[in-house]
């Protein structure tokens, strides 16, 4: 991707992360990393967001709130798992409350590795998910059109 | 009229972590605010039974992110207990130059998060930009950012030469000139005072009789600071724990103020006193045997860590006690009669750690 085309405002849930992944998503949105610079805004409201991004695995509790939380999302919309525990489990696969990845809940586009994952990799995860959600956008607009047709 | 119902969380602006509060409103004014919890729980008490006790060290540490070195501490240092061995002076030196480290990173993450709380939002970048200063060090001592993988049973794993005792020291003292700054905007600005100023009010009889912790506590006028027990190099040094007496946000926000300048100069004290010598003792061989209990002070307040073991190479019992548990009674009794628009700031003043709650 050459250069982004519109600013991707991000929606951020802790499924059940131990925080490490959250306060390292934050620190991208902070003076030292920026990615405000691109127009990448962190907003509370996912009927505003395009790109959702979700540390930690999930459990019972959380993962009514990630279904609702996705499906509030309006499309074209691309999912990031962030961190070990998101991925797979991580260090607490074994622990009785935590059911896996979050793609065991919703469609993961993007999975970002590392525990706690770094500013660098969470920022290559979102300019990953960038390039699908144009891909997404394109598509729509080609069905738009042909139903029109 | 009856009273409305409503919800606050699990996923609000304001929080980087779910949890929920049914808030019970007459007009503008809070009745009742129930708490709810259980969207962070992963049962993590559990793995103590199933790891090796040397691999529930790297567990421990991910009970909590912001403060997962001192978790880790918690857990080794109870451990070393059951098994009767002690830590090295200059592995339990170190150790209190990286829970003070993470004091102050945790300390600056809250400040920035209740700028934004409030709507200081250039205050919140600031914050975060000193942080990521403090985190720089961690990763330069450590490897790690956020989690820190450097303590251990026995000891710890990473030693600091020389230069980069020296190196550090030298930029901590450009840090805290950088901070001191940023210490005066919280202090003087008059936005800032609006919205914490008798806002969230508890007495010292209520702190003590609900329990609080922490900052909490300590804001409310009594004198309560579990490192004065003397735990790693804790009783060699010399501070004072830090006491307010108004308790209301500012005051909470004061204490952390000061307790982030206070962890500055405990660190130089530390790297001014390092003694030489090991970082280590061999735990190879040793199972531990009875019950411990070692208290110690997180960033959020006493933390408890209770573990139990029948001389297998795994625990029988872990059980931790965190501060975020015990200052969520005096948070419900903050709510009731606050505004609604001063929920959010109320709620962060005790910085609510919800993963190290539910774990």
């Amino acid at each position: 991707m050459s250069f982004i085309t519109k600013s991707p405002w991000i929606l951020h849930y802790a499924a059940t992360s131990c925080n490490g992944c959250d306060i390292e998503l934050l620190a991208c949105l902070t003076p030292h990393y920026d990615v405000e610079r691109f127009g990448i805004v962190n907003t509370g409201n996912p009927k505003h967001a395009d790109i959702f991004l979700v540390t930690g695995s999930v459990n019972e509790e959380s993962r009514k709130v990630v279904e609702n939380l996705y499906a509030q999302m309006p499309d074209p919309k691309a999912v990031v798992a962030i961190g070990a525990c998101a991925l797979s489990g991580g260090i607490f696969r074994d622990a009785y409350n935590v059911y896996g990845g979050i793609d065991k809940v919703i469609p993961v586009d993007v999975y970002v590795p590392g525990c706690a994952a770094r500013p660098e990799a969470i920022i290559d995860g979102v300019v990953q998910a960038l390039a699908i959600l144009d891909e997404r956008a394109k598509e729509r607009k080609r069905q738009r059109k042909m139903v029109a047709a | 009229m009856s009273n409305t119902i409503v919800p606050f969380g699990p996923q609000h602006p304001v929080l980087p972590e779910p949890i929920h509060l049914d808030l019970e409103l007459d007009d503008e004014r809070v009745v009742q605010a129930l708490p709810s919890i259980g969207y962070v729980h992963r049962g993590l008490e559990l793995l103590a039974e199933r790891h090796d006790f040397t691999e529930m060290a790297q567990v421990a540490e991910r009970i909590c992110g912001i403060c997962s070195f001192i978790h880790s501490q918690g857990y080794c240092q109870g451990i070393e207990q059951l098994l009767g061995i002690e830590a090295p002076p200059r592995a339990a030196y170190l150790r209190t130059v990286w829970a003070e480290l993470s004091r102050i990173q945790s300390h600056l993450l809250w400040l920035g998060l209740a700028a934004d709380a409030f709507g200081f939002e250039s205050l919140f970048m600031q914050s975060w930009r000193i942080r990521e200063a403090i985190v720089d060090i961690i990763e330069e001592t450590t490897g790690g950012r956020v989690i820190f993988g450097t303590c251990k049973v026995g000891g710890i794993r990473k030693d600091l030469d020389a230069d980069t005792v020296q190196r550090v020291r030298q930029r901590l003292r450009d840090i805290e000139t950088g901070y001191d700054e940023l210490a005066t905007i919280f202090r003087r600005d008059p936005t800032v005072k609006q919205r914490t100023v008798g806002v969230g009010l508890l007495s010292g009889e209520d702190a003590y009789a609900l329990g609080a912790v922490g900052p909490v506590i300590r804001a409310s006028g009594i004198v309560r600071d579990t490192r004065k027990l003397g735990y790693a190099a804790y009783g060699e040094l010399d501070w004072e724990p830090i006491v307010e007496q108004a308790g209301d946000c500012y005051a909470r926000c004061e204490v952390r103020l000061r307790e982030i300048s206070q962890s500055f100069d405990l660190i130089a004290q530390c790297l001014d006193r390092l003694p030489s010598g090991e970082i280590e003792v061999s735990a190879k061989g040793k199972r531990p045997k009875g019950e411990a209990m070692f208290r110690l002070e997180q960033p959020r307040g006493e933390v408890c860590y209770y573990m139990q073991a029948n001389g297998q190479k795994n625990l029988e019992r872990f059980r931790v006690r965190t501060p975020t548990f015990a200052n969520i009674a005096p948070l419900v009794h903050m709510l009731k009669g606050s505004e609604l628009a001063d929920v959010p700031v109320i709620v962060l003043t005790i910085d609510p750690c919800v993963s190290c709650n539910e774990r």
